[in-house]
């Protein structure tokens, strides 16, 4: 017996959702990337399930590009973090407002 | 496509470990467990017979991506834990905003319930999925996109290395 392709779509939904949870609850800048990249992993799982039942790579040469873009991101979002933090001495969301003036 | 029970044990994990990091207060914690939500979803991807893409998923996410969340924790030093956030209107929006994602998410899904896919056998997935293949498509179709791909990773390395220099004042 063998798991149907809306198994791994119910999950990805649920995962995305989780991600999504993440960025609107969450006051913390480094869980935030983080929630966004569970987000993008979730969409990956959907590309692979498609990718592998139609038996075509194209789904998964996407998930490779997806997975640079996905480090880019990481590491400009992290590097924009240190940079506030030097200057606000925090990672709160809440308080940053560098363009509140 | 493998066994039902491995599927399930995968998918229960995944999900704990992407609630245990939504809900842990402490970022290092946050971090530990979207390593194992990360390991979980690469264990999914074997399921589905997709090496190639198991593989770099540890590799490059719960290797890579991860270690430079947590030296970028350690660098910080957060001493002091977050208060836990009381509830609030924003919280209740936000809760209703995640819920009627998931409901939509679930509804497509279910919708069109019998999708028209007729699954390939194992054996053409694991073809398809395996290095070989995916390495071929890549440097013959796909070779442009690999070296934009290339490029954009070395203007972000540039880009995060003037940001991390800066200081806003």
């Amino acid at each position: 017996m063998e798991v149907a392709l809306n198994w791994y779509l119910a999950l990805s939904a649920v995962l995305f959702t989780i991600g999504t949870l993440g960025v609107l609850f969450r006051r913390n800048a480094i869980v935030l990337l983080m929630s966004v990249e569970l987000m993008l992993n979730a969409v990956n799982l959907t590309l692979v399930a498609f990718s592998q039942s139609m038996g075509d790579p194209g789904g998964q040469i996407l998930v490779f590009f997806s997975i640079a873009v996905a480090a880019a991101e990481a590491a400009v979002g992290l590097a924009i973090v240190i940079a506030v933090f030097r200057s606000e001495v925090t990672v709160d969301i809440t308080e940053i407002n560098l363009f509140k003036h | 496509m493998a066994s039902p029970l491995m599927f399930f044990f995968l998918a229960t994990v995944a999900v704990t470990a992407a609630l245990g990091m939504v809900i842990a207060r402490s970022p290092v914690s946050s971090a530990l467990w979207l390593v194992l939500n990360l390991f979980c979803v690469a264990g999914l991807y074997l399921t589905l017979n997709a090496s190639f893409i198991g593989v770099i998923q540890i590799l490059v996410y719960a290797g890579a991506i991860m270690v430079l969340f947590l030296f970028v924790i350690m660098l910080l030093n957060l001493s002091t834990l977050p208060e836990m956030e009381e509830m609030n209107w924003a919280g209740v929006g936000g809760f209703i905003l995640g819920m009627a994602v998931l409901s939509q998410l679930l509804y497509v899904v279910a919708l069109e319930f019998d999708l028209g896919v007729e699954p390939v056998a194992p054996e053409t997935a694991a073809q398809v999925g395996s290095a070989a293949t995916l390495g071929e498509v890549l440097f013959t179709r796909y070779a442009l996109h690999v070296e934009v791909a290339g490029i954009l990773l070395l203007a972000a390395t540039v880009g995060a290395v003037m940001m991390a220099q800066r200081k806003f004042n």
